[in-house]
């Protein structure tokens, strides 16, 4: 494979491109573009969870002064495509989940749109509807495959037969919530038809992916489509399309030639724009006397949506995490009358690893083993999954270096044997996972602008992960070039194609492509180009990929303070190392770790969407209700990379790091908790009331 | 938001005639809860009548010894004050442990008082809820329940009250002075707030136009030696699931005098007489105070998700009496 020598760029703590503009307020997000007298369209959600629209009665809401319209499924623009049930808004009457949009009102400003939503009664034919998930529903079905696309249900060696012969056994039940994205900017979308030409101002992870969703959906070229996301705040796996987006095109449809802007507020955040399944997980390990694993299963039972179906990848990590004599693995799904689950930031690894990582937890001690050693004694020499060697593996070298970090050495094993005044206290270890993913699609276009600066062009997204700064010191390095020298043009659909941000693959599948029209561009024009002399190239297919297992590792080790009197937990420090091959920019990852960690402490001790099964929807659906960590839960972070060569992985080296923060930490938190406790929480987030004795 | 009429009145008379002759209209003040709840729809009064500037901005001493805080003083400048700050703890750190401090900065003391609850079918509208809409039902009794009434709740209301604040003031036995169209009145803070029985649509005894223009601290003695211990699910700006604000007098090893209230298990700031009445006379102790904390509880009365109060409670109670008796 190539690679650069004579790197300068990458690996280089840059401070980020767009920095000034962020900090002063003038990097736009969707919203903030301006326009002359644009409309703003404010939607009514349905309030029951399943049923008929049978009438709507809009007068009140037309009458209002500033109201332009109010589009209901009787007269909205059709759609083209209905295949996809969650995109299909406002083409007939069915509700298939509470908070669906029924109506929306396009009006002169956001305060009436607002209050003439209000307006607007609508009658329903209501149907019971169902959406709990409980593990003992008959009809939970195995789906054809779990996302993205791996198989539903594995099987290594005979499970059933090592379990029961195992001399040391665990069998117990690990439950996570539903839990909602809630990125900072909320999904924001300004949306322009004219002349058959529809422009959207779009917050997405993925400009072309949205391009090409929506030309699908409306029944448009799509070079009459153009998507512009030149700063997005946040996604997290949320800002895919949903159908705040189609409702948007619809509406711009509708009243062609002016500007439609649609911002979501913080509640309708929990009803149309993703979530992460509730878990119920099942993990039974076997191990013989000297704690070497021969038995391992983990099935998992979650949730999807009868309109459109995800699945989870919840128990794919346990595939790959340890060497076991015999493995099985299996997901079961309940079709439920909810919104679509979708993918939240480390989907399957993040639930998932809190149940293995709490497993092996409770397994070391029932091997007597310390949890550190317990993981190295089963390091598989290949993966799993997939029977091949692994491109480069080093969770032993991260869990040696967090347990120096962290100071693990002569660590007290025994539980609720330490205490700071009032404060129980105890540590906890976990490790962490994420596979290496390219996606292919992607091509770069590169252009030498004279005076030795170079234009380089790719539909790439910044989400607020760094992609501005990062891929510039990439495209420095492909160039030879200095990154002051380059000129990156990201964030619009008039630049060359570019997959998704997701999957923690935007800076592997972006910067191939960076690569290789910077080797087409040297191969044609050499180290003197013209002015105007312009290459473009597409990221190829990884030709390793059928030969190694590709993933990054880490370990993350948490201490935790726990009041005896009340349950309130404090985290004031976690380690977290981590061996992700070459770090592009050890300044914006070690910021990326520290939403990832945070992210798994907030998932450890804070969130949980609580849905009133009677209604149907998420009941705390504000951040009075639904929390996350405040500045004064998060204590001190001490990260730390192992230096690792993967010369297969991609040009740069490198793995993604986006997600692999928040996986393990969790465990970590919670494995901490009953160090300090002696209280094995199993159900997430641990909470006060769980831990009162 | 509904649109709605906004005034200005030039005095406390003038603000209080122009809302009694509005029946659907509201008093703003700092409008940290007031506006957050127009913008989902929960309340939607016709008229604000801005009393932020007409209220006294000022704390005093009173001849008595004790203090007279001024309805718009905020809860950031209450809780800083220096005399409150020696003289009352509780109530500072009460102040302290509540909201942020943008909000402090803005709420005043006499907003903090008429908080509404935060239990979340209050506020969503589409879901049947007897304070916000009298007669369609309780959907809490038998739904999310984990933050609501373990003490005097109702089969029409299981909600609590939100402040902080409150609940330092009924420890201190605070009174609130009123302005109404009937003139003026004094109600100790412990009778502002009333339990939801069949009416939970009312949150306080204020009638239509009363407005509140500033509250009395009565001199305590004791009140030096006392504490507000909140204990929530994240480590700041969260609602409590179980506070207490108490203040104790320990002579010769016995307990000669107490003050105790609850916030986070009621419809209104939960005054522990039981509690109180059980530790005169007492050893300041441990096992008193446990016993103490028992005599009250014995009356909680817990729904499907809250039973963690009980104990939750009994252990503050106990802490907090004993952090003020200077044990580790």
């Amino acid at each position: 494979m190539t690679t650069i020598t004579g790197r300068r760029a990458i690996g280089a703590s840059l401070s980020r491109r767009d920095g000034p503009q962020k900090v002063t307020g003038t990097a736009p997000y969707a919203y903030e573009h301006r326009f002359d007298r644009p409309l703003y369209l404010f939607p009514v959600e349905s309030d029951v969870a399943r049923g008929r629209v049978t009438r709507i009665d809009a007068s009140a809401a037309e009458d209002l002064p500033g109201v332009v319209t109010v589009l209901t499924h009787e007269n909205a623009p059709r759609l083209a495509d209905t295949s996809d049930r969650e995109l299909t808004v406002l083409q007939a009457g069915d509700v298939a989940f509470r908070g669906q949009y029924v109506a929306a009102v396009l009006a002169e400003t956001l305060e009436t749109a607002r209050y003439a939503a209000s307006l607007v009664r609508v009658s329903y034919d209501e149907v019971p509807h169902d959406v709990e998930l409980r593990p003992d529903r008959s009809d939970l079905y195995a789906p054809e495959h779990v996302n993205p696309g791996l198989p539903t249900d594995t099987q290594e060696g005979d499970f059933d037969r090592a379990f029961p012969s195992a001399a040391v056994k665990l069998d117990e039940t690990y439950t996570t919530p539903m839990e909602h994205h809630n990125p900072m900017e909320p999904h924001t979308t300004v949306a322009l038809w004219e002349a058959g030409d529809l422009t959207l101002y779009e917050s997405t992870q993925g400009p072309h992916s949205a391009k090409q969703t929506l030309a699908q959906v409306l029944g448009l070229d799509a070079d009459r489509v153009r998507v512009i996301a030149p700063y997005v705040g946040g996604g997290f796996g949320s800002k895919t399309v949903h159908a705040n987006t189609v409702l948007a095109a619809l509406a711009a449809e509708a009243v062609q030639g002016s500007p439609v802007k649609f911002a979501l507020t913080r509640q309708q955040m929990f009803s149309g724009v993703g979530y992460r399944t509730p878990t119920i997980q099942r993990i039974r390990l076997g191990a013989d006397q000297d704690g070497h694993l021969t038995a391992t299963s983990h099935d998992v039972i979650e949730q999807t949506a009868k309109i459109k179906e995800f699945a989870e990848n919840t128990a794919v990590p346990t595939r790959t995490m340890y060497a076991t004599r015999s493995r099985r693995t299996t997901h079961r799904l309940a079709a439920l009358d909810v919104p679509a689950p979708s993918w939240m930031r480390a989907p399957g690894d993040a639930p998932g690893m809190f149940a293995l990582e709490s497993a092996m937890d409770e397994m070391a001690i029932k091997c007597g083993l310390d949890p550190v050693e317990f993981r190295i004694r089963n390091e598989p020499a290949l993966d799993g999954e997939t029977g091949l060697p692994y491109s480069s593996r080093n969770l032993v070298a991260c869990l040696l270096e967090g347990a120096r970090r962290f100071g693990w050495a002569g660590r007290d094993p025994r539980p609720r044997a330490r205490q700071e005044g009032r404060w129980l206290v105890g540590t906890g270890v976990a490790s962490s996972t994420f596979p290496v993913i390219r996606l292919p699609g992607s091509v770069a276009r590169i252009r030498y602008a004279g005076y030795g600066r170079y234009l380089v062009e790719i539909a790439a997204v910044d989400i607020g992960t760094g992609t501005w700064t990062a891929l510039s010191q990439i495209a420095a390095d492909a160039l030879a070039a200095d990154v002051e020298d380059i000129d990156l043009r990201i964030g619009d659909t008039a630049q060359p194609e570019a997959t998704v941000e997701g999957g923690s693959s935007g800076i592997t599948s972006w910067g191939t492509a960076i690569f290789e029209a910077a080797r087409v561009f040297r191969d044609r024009y050499g180290d003197s180009p013209s002015e105007g002399d312009q290459a473009e190239a597409a990221a190829a297919d990884n030709p390793e990929a059928g030969n190694y297992a590709m993933h990054a590792f880490g370990a993350c080790f948490a201490r935790a303070r726990v009041d005896a009197d009340t349950g309130e937990v404090r985290i004031p420090h976690m380690t977290g190392v981590f061996a992700a091959g070459k770090i592009i920019n050890p300044k914006t990852a070690r910021s990326q770790i520290i939403g990832g960690m945070t992210w798994g402490l907030s998932m450890a001790l804070h969130e949980e969407s609580l849905v009133d099964a009677r209604f149907g929807h998420v009941m705390n659906h504000d951040f009075a209700g639904y929390h996350v960590p405040a500045n004064a839960d998060v204590g001190q972070f001490d990260i730390a990379w192992i230096d690792e060569e993967d010369p297969h992985v991609n040009p740069m080296g490198s793995k993604g790091i986006g997600e692999i923060g928040i996986v393990g930490s969790s465990a970590a938190i919670a494995n901490a908790v009953f160090h300090a406790t002696g209280i094995r929480v199993r159900d997430l987030p641990i909470t006060p009331a769980k831990l009162l004795r | 938001m509904k649109p709605f009429r906004f005034d200005r009145a030039g005095d406390i008379s003038g603000a209080v005639a122009t809302l009694a002759r509005e029946p659907d209209g509201e008093f703003l003040a700092g409008g940290t809860n007031l506006v957050d709840l127009m913008k989902v729809g929960v309340m939607e009064p016709d008229v604000l009548v801005d009393v932020r500037r007409l209220t006294s901005a000022e704390i005093e001493d009173l001849p008595d010894g004790g203090l007279r805080i001024g309805a718009a003083v905020t809860n950031s400048e209450l809780a800083a004050d220096r005399r409150v700050r020696s003289r009352y703890p509780v109530l500072s750190q009460a102040l302290l442990a509540g909201a942020s401090g943008q909000l402090r900065n803005l709420a005043t003391t006499g907003g903090n008082l008429l908080q509404r609850t935060r239990c979340v079918y209050f506020y969503d509208t589409t879901t049947p809820c007897n304070k916000r809409e009298p007669g369609t039902g309780c959907s809490a009794l038998e739904g999310c329940n984990k933050d609501h009434a373990i003490f005097g709740a109702s089969r029409h209301c299981v909600a609590t009250h939100p402040s902080d604040m409150a609940v330092a003031m009924t420890a201190l036995d605070a009174v609130v002075l009123v302005r109404g169209p009937g003139g003026e009145r004094r109600i100790p803070v412990a009778e502002l707030h009333r339990l939801p029985g069949d009416e939970p649509q009312r949150d306080t005894t204020l009638e239509h136009a009363e407005l509140i223009t500033a509250v009395d601290l009565p001199p305590l003695g004791f009140s030096s030696n006392s504490r507000y211990r909140k204990v929530r699910e994240r480590a700041s700006y969260a609602f409590a699931l179980v506070s207490v604000a108490a203040a104790l007098q320990v002579r010769d090893g016995t307990v000669h005098d107490v003050r105790i209230a609850l916030g986070g298990v009621a419809h209104m700031p939960w005054r522990a007489r039981k509690a109180e009445d059980a530790l005169r006379g007492r050893p300041a102790g441990q096992e008193s105070f446990r016993a103490a904390a028992e005599a009250e509880l014995a009356d909680a009365v817990p729904l499907r998700e809250n039973s963690y109060k009980v104990p939750l409670a009994g252990n503050v109670i106990t802490r907090t009496l004993l952090d003020l008796t200077g044990a580790p």
